[in-house]
């Protein structure tokens, strides 16, 4: 009986997908994505306005876990490529630009005056002064903080590095983690370097270190190591951050049990389905340590690229034109509560957004990706290791440093 | 294969009768043998093979492969992780050991005559029956920091939790101890059903002899229960070897690489989020493959002369 009704039910939809195929010669756009369920509703919609206005054009979107994804885009680009493909902007998409598994779309950009109207992520979309793809999105990362903890303690949020060590003494009184984090996954680690790194030494340091142009051992990097050390030493930080998952600690924060916390904007969402609201969660930007420095900020970019064995590439050109529209731009970062690249695009009313929006426009130093993708994987591996054992054992930091400027060595030829 | 071959024979058969006669008893084990050897060497030699052929090579799995001789051997044997991982694989070899002692005294234990024994035996058994896995995930959370059932357990004792999983000390031996759970229930299963076995004849006129207790276990039983300790002991040193599902699960091969096991490693080199590093995974590969070689041949030689005693 159930079965009989399924098979009539498929008969029925073969037999409406004959009919459509049947009133327009349809071209397909094969499309493999890594969307989380919120972020894959809004692309969906987006597709759909897509598909509106051009009705010839019928896009399949193939849709991936996170994790799966990163794993399984090497296998499908050599073997079975769709036209349109997920990835992320930076050192991170070399390796395909290099093996040639990504097409070059400068002429999308210079068609569309994206020069213009992406200019922030520019820098990150191009290798050898060409465009590998197109960036739809970014988010800030920064402090996020609970306001009720720090009603409780009494103390006041800090614009300096000196406020924010003061105020993690007080916060370590009352019982409090100053700042939390869970490092079982390594990335979270690597958010806070960033900033130490950033603040310490700037953005123009930050990104010669991650390009493999200063050694590891340089004094500038001790120097940063040192700051961080005055978090680390005194047990300012969540202990056993090493078998916490990032939401773990979120965990913690929520609970009241931590202070502050640094990490991305796609955080607020658990903060909030924690019970946290605009009224109890606060962000700050990472707060000063190095007078005088241009503040550079991160913000890590996500973007879709045409891969080598596109079997439609005019179309796929279409859609990336699409895409880097104002007007999708708005809607989609809207849906994903995210900040649209598109310097035309509106940014959305969360406060949140908008803080983030604020604090990128307005970072004279310069825009990093994160660690993982600045820096090539390889590198970032043994780097968040050494971030995740510094922060444990802060007393090894010397051979920590001579272990990266070792890896450094063998893996920028 | 196997089709060619015959019509070869048939053809053979009308020309010349007697041929296939004469040679039947020595070609057919080989007729019989070729599918199994085609898929041995396809599946198994032909992938140790190029495995040992890829670690010559810098390659990252999309582009270009670039020769580079012994130099992935020469710089594992300047790897820090890679000491690690084989320090970690040691330990998991012998304490991983434990688990066919451990796994005897359970089956002597339950090779009782009572009521509902067998609800018991399956209980026993039950960890080897669910995925490595829900075993590493139940251990995480038995471990995890701030509200794991031994976390507690160990704060209400001493004032202060250790969490297991976050310390390069600890972690290993934590990792190994949820892996000891479905190795001892296997080792146990395996005990069962060779404690069938045991002679009762034996066991009687020994003791008539007045053995008891270690003496009739050591003398009487053990000698019996040879060919289950032997498969014991095999399952369990190739377990430790390849033990990966539970380091990915539980620790990620974390705190900072401590818990790392070879396997891991080159997994992690060759195959993760960071890795692509196919020669070198490759290397280490080989390492492993070097390794487990030694206990295999060592099972073949102890296989073989058995064999010829009998």
């Amino acid at each position: 009986m159930k079965l009989s009704l399924t098979s009539t039910l498929l008969g029925s939809a073969a037999l409406a997908l004959v009919a459509t195929q049947a009133m327009a010669e349809q071209r397909t756009l094969k499309y493999y994505a890594d969307f989380d369920p919120a972020p894959l509703a809004a692309f969906e919609a987006v597709i759909a306005d897509f598909e509106a206005a051009n009705p010839d054009i019928d896009v399949v979107l193939q849709n991936f876990d996170h994790e799966g994804y990163k794993t399984s885009i090497r296998n499908f680009l050599t073997a079975d490529s769709p036209d349109l493909a997920n990835w992320y902007a930076g050192n991170r998409m070399a390796p395909f630009v290099n093996s040639g598994q990504f097409q070059d779309v400068s002429d999308v950009w210079a068609d569309n005056n994206l020069g213009e109207t992406l200019a922030s992520a520019k820098g990150s979309m191009t290798i050898d002064g060409k465009q590998w793809g197109i960036p739809y999105t970014y988010y800030q990362w920064g402090i996020y903080y609970n306001k009720n903890v720090y009603k409780q303690v009494g103390v006041e949020v800090p614009t300096t590095w000196a406020q924010f060590i003061d105020n993690c003494a007080k916060f370590k009184e009352a019982g409090i983690d100053c700042l939390t984090t869970g490092t079982k996954a390594l990335w979270p680690g690597a958010g806070i370097f960033d900033y130490m790194n950033l603040r310490t030494n700037g953005y123009d340091f930050h990104m010669e270190l991650t390009a493999g142009k200063v050694a590891w051992t340089d004094d500038r990097v001790k120097n940063t190591f040192a700051e961080w050390a005055k978090l680390v030493e005194p047990g300012y930080l969540t202990a056993n951050h090493a078998a916490l998952e990032w939401q773990d600690a979120a965990t913690l924060l929520v609970q009241g049990k931590a202070a502050n916390y640094v990490m991305g904007n796609f955080a607020v969402a658990v903060f909030k389905d924690g019970g946290m609201t605009n009224d109890t969660l606060g962000f700050m930007t990472f707060p000063e340590i190095t007078p005088g420095i241009p503040r550079g900020e991160e913000a890590p970019t996500d973007t879709v690229h045409i891969t080598a064995g596109a079997k439609n590439v005019p179309d796929a050109k279409k859609f990336l034109a699409y895409l880097a529209q104002a007007d999708v731009q708005t809607k989609v970062n809207e849906a994903l509560g995210q900040l649209p690249i598109n310097n035309q695009a509106k940014v959305g009313d969360d406060p949140f957004l908008q803080a983030g929006f604020e604090m990128l426009s307005t970072a004279d130093g310069g825009i990093a990706q994160f660690f993982d993708r600045d820096a090539p994987a390889e590198m970032a591996k043994i780097g968040m290791e050494g971030f995740q054992e510094f922060m444990v054992k802060p007393e090894n930091v010397d051979k920590i440093l001579e272990r990266l400027e070792k890896a450094r060595g063998r893996i920028y030829k | 294969m196997t089709g060619s071959a015959t019509t070869a024979i048939a053809g053979t058969n009308k020309r010349k009768v007697g041929v296939w006669k004469k040679n039947q008893r020595a070609l057919a084990p080989w007729i019989f043998l070729a599918p199994g050897i085609a898929m041995f060497a396809l599946y198994v030699i032909y992938p140790i093979i190029a495995s040992m052929w890829l670690s010559f090579y810098d390659w990252d799995g999309l582009g270009t492969k670039t020769w580079l001789g012994l130099q992935n051997y020469i710089e594992l044997a300047d790897d820090e992780a890679f000491y690690t991982s084989l320090k970690n694989n040691i330990i998991w070899l012998a304490l991983y050991m434990l688990a066919v002692p451990a796994g005897l005294f359970i089956a002597l234990f339950l090779n009782q005559t009572v009521t509902g024994i067998r609800i018991y035996k399956s209980l026993f058994f039950f960890p080897f029956v669910i995925s490595q896995v829900v075993v590493g995930l139940i251990f995480s959370w038995f471990y995890a920091p701030n509200f794991g059932l031994f976390y507690n357990l160990i704060e209400w004792i001493t004032g202060t939790g250790v969490a297991v999983l976050a310390d390069d000390r600890y972690v290993t031996y934590g990792i190994i101890v949820a892996g000891l759970w479905p190795q001892i229930a296997y080792c146990m299963i395996l005990y069962l059903t060779g404690l069938n076995n045991v002679a009762p004849d034996q066991v009687e006129a020994a003791r008539l002899d007045g053995a008891k207790g270690w003496k009739m276990l050591w003398h009487v039983i053990l000698p019996q229960l040879r060919p289950a300790t032997f498969i014991a002991v095999v399952v369990t040193v190739i377990g430790a070897l390849r033990s990966f599902d539970l380091v990915s699960i539980m620790t990620d091969g974390g705190p900072y690489g401590s818990s790392r096991v070879l396997s891991f490693y080159m997994y992690e080199q060759a195959l993760s989020e960071y890795g692509y590093r196919m020669g070198y995974g490759a290397a280490i590969a080989v390492i492993l493959f070097a390794i487990m070689m030694i206990f295999i041949s060592g099972f073949i030689w102890k296989m073989i002369r058995d064999e010829r005693g009998v």
